[in-house]
C-alpha cells in the first residue's frame, strides 16, 4: 500500500494538529505556522499517524491518495 | 454491531462516520443531516466566504468521490425529529424511522436570536452568502456581539469598505473569555480599522434595517448581523430520556447512554484532563470528539476517556489568534512571551494551581506547541512561569 500526501496550503490555518499527530511527516513554517510536508510518500509504519493527521486537520487541508 | 446512525452531517458527524470506516467497521452507517448540502466547513464562512476570496465550492469538507467511497446511507435534507431509546430508533421528518444499534449525536448548535425581524445570523453557507452579497462599499452594517464571530465579520466587512458599528454589552469585548487586557488588545484593532465599537450597550431588538438599544436609541443600518452566541440543537431529543442541560450530557467517554454518544458543539461532556464538564464550540474538537465517539462505540471493552486540550483559532485584521486549553473562568493571566502592545504575545491563564490554557498572537509555532504541551501535562502555575524570564501581569 502506497500513500501520497497532498497539502492544500491556502486552506491551512496553522493549527499544528498534523505535527502533533505525525511529526515525522509534517512541520510548520517558522514565520506563519503554515504546514510543511516533510515526506510526501511516507513509509507504511507512518500511515496511521498520517491518516490521523488528515482526519483531525481542522481545515480539511490534507488529502491522502492511497493505492 | 451492524447498524450505526449518525445524526448531524457536519464536522463532528463526518469525522465519526469516517472513523467508523477507518477502524474497519463494515456495517451500515446512516448519516442524517437537515442541511441540503454535502458536509461543509464553517470557519471559512466568516472569513474567505464572507470576503468573497473563496468560491463557495471551497468549503466542502470532502471531494464527492471521497464521500461516496465511505459507502454511507446519506440522508441529506432530512431532520431527525425524535429518538426512541427503547426501540432504538431515530424518527425522521419525512415520517420514516431508522433503527440503530449504535447512535452518535452530532447536531451542533444554532445561533441565538434577538426579538425583531430580518436581521442576519451567520451559521450556514446560505447565511454567509446572503450577508456577503450585501457587503458593498459604503453600506452600513451593525454587528451585535463582539465575540470571535462578530469580530471576524466586522473585520471582513471593513475590508470590503462597509461602515461597521460593533455593539457589545460587556465593558470589554471577550473579557470573560480571554481576560480584560487581552480583550482590550483584540478590540483596539477594531478601532484602528475604523470600526465604531460601542461597549456597554444592550440591544433589545434587531431588525433588518437597524437595532433598538435598551435606552431607546435606534441605530439605523442597511444590514444587521446578530452574533450573540448559540443554542445546542437538542430539541429533537426532548422526551427521549437522554439528559439535556445546555447540550447533551455525556460522560468522560462521550457516552450519553449505552451505545449512544455525543460529539461536537452539541455535547457537554466530562473532560477528565481538567476534571470539569465542558461544551466547546471549536472546529478541532468537533473532529476529535467525532473520532473518539466512533472508536468508543465500536470498542466497548477498550474505551478511552476523551481528554483533549481544546484548541481554537480566529483571524481578525491579519492577526491570527490561537488558544489552547480552557481560558474561561480563569483566575489569573500573565503575558509570558512577547508583548501586548506589539500584538505579538503569548498569554498564560491560571485556574486554581495549574496552567489552564494559553492564547497566542503572532508567535512562532514551536513556542506555541511547547506551551500547549505544558497545558496537556497539567503543569503547575509556578513551574510554568518559572521557565520564563520576564513575566508581566495582564
Ligand atoms: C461562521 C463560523 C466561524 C467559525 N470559525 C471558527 C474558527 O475560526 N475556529 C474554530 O475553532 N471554530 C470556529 N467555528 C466553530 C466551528 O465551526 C464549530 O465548532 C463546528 O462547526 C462544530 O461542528 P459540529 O459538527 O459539532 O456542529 P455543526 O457544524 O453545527 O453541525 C451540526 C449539523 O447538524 C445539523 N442538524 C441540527 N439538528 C439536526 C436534526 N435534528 N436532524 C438532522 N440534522 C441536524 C445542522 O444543521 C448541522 O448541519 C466557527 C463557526 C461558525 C458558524
Ligand atoms: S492540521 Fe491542517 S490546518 Fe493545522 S497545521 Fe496541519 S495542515 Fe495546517
Amino acid at each position: 500500500m502506497s500513500m501520497r500526501v497532498e497539502l492544500d496550503e491556502p486552506k491551512c490555518v496553522a493549527s499544528g494538529q498534523c505535527v502533533m499527530a505525525a511529526p515525522e511527516v509534517f512541520d510548520q513554517r517558522e514565520e506563519d505556522g503554515v504546514a510543511i510536508v516533510l515526506d510526501d510518500g511516507p513509509a507504511p509504519e507512518l500511515h496511521d499517524g498520517v491518516r490521523e493527521a488528515a482526519a483531525i486537520c481542522p481545515a480539511a487541508a490534507i488529502h491522502l491518495v492511497e493505492r | 454491531m451492524k447498524r450505526i446512525v449518525v445524526v448531524g452531517a457536519s464536522a463532528a458527524g463526518l469525522a465519526a462516520a469516517e472513523t467508523l470506516r477507518r477502524e474497519g467497521y463494515e456495517g451500515a452507517v446512516t448519516l442524517v443531516g437537515d442541511e441540503p448540502q454535502a458536509p461543509y466547513d464553517r470557519p471559512p464562512l466568516s472569513k474567505q466566504v464572507l470576503s468573497g476570496t473563496w468560491p463557495t465550492e471551497r468549503v466542502f469538507l470532502r471531494p464527492r468521490p471521497a464521500l461516496d467511497s465511505l459507502g454511507l446511507d446519506l440522508r441529506l435534507g432530512t431532520a431527525a425529529t425524535g429518538l426512541d431509546l427503547g426501540s432504538r430508533e431515530v424518527l425522521l421528518a419525512d415520517g420514516g424511522r431508522t433503527g440503530y444499534e449504535g447512535l452518535i449525536v452530532a447536531t451542533g448548535v444554532r445561533p441565538r436570536r434577538l426579538p425583531g425581524e430580518g436581521a442576519h445570523v451567520l451559521r450556514t453557507l446560505d447565511d454567509a452568502v446572503a450577508l456577503r452579497d450585501r457587503l458593498l462599499p459604503g453600506r452600513r452594517l451593525v454587528v451585535v456581539g463582539a465575540g470571535f464571530l462578530g469580530a471576524e465579520a466586522a473585520a471582513v466587512a471593513r475590508s470590503l469598505g462597509a461602515e461597521v458599528t460593533l455593539l457589545e454589552p460587556a465593558p470589554v469585548p471577550l473579557a470573560h473569555a480571554v481576560g480584560e487586557k487581552v480583550g482590550r488588545v483584540l478590540s483596539e484593532a477594531h478601532r484602528d480599522h475604523g470600526v465604531d465599537l460601542r461597549t456597554g450597550v444592550t440591544v433589545v431588538r434587531a431588525d433588518g434595517n437597524g437595532v433598538r438599544l435598551a435606552d431607546g436609541e435606534v441605530i439605523e443600518a442597511d444590514d444587521v448581523l446578530v452574533a450573540v452566541g448559540s443554542v445546542p440543537n437538542t430539541d429533537w431529543l426532548t422526551g427521549s430520556g437522554l439528559t439535556v442541560d445546555d447540550g447533551l450530557l455525556c460522560d468522560e467517554f462521550s457516552a450519553a447512554a449505552p451505545d449512544v454518544y455525543g460529539a461536537g458543539d452539541v455535547a457537554r461532556w466530562h473532560n477528565p484532563l481538567f476534571g470539569v464538564p465542558m461544551r466547546v464550540e471549536h472546529r478541532t474538537n468537533a473532529a476529535e470528539q467525532g473520532m473518539a465517539a466512533a472508536r468508543n462505540l465500536l470498542k466497548p471493552l477498550a474505551r478511552k476517556p476523551f481528554a483533549p486540550v481544546p484548541y481554537f483559532w480566529s483571524d481578525q485584521y491579519g492577526m491570527k489568534v490561537q488558544a489552547h486549553g480552557c481560558l474561561r473562568g480563569h483566575d489569573d493571566v500573565a503575558v509570558v512571551e512577547g508583548d501586548l502592545a506589539g500584538r505579538r504575545f503569548l498569554a498564560a491563564y491560571r485556574t486554581g494551581d495549574h496552567l489552564a490554557g494559553v492564547l497566542a498572537v503572532g508567535m512562532p509555532p514551536k513556542t506555541v506547541r511547547a506551551w500547549r504541551q505544558a497545558v496537556a501535562t497539567r503543569t503547575t502555575w509556578s513551574d510554568a512561569l518559572g521557565s520564563t524570564a520576564s513575566v508581566s501581569r495582564a
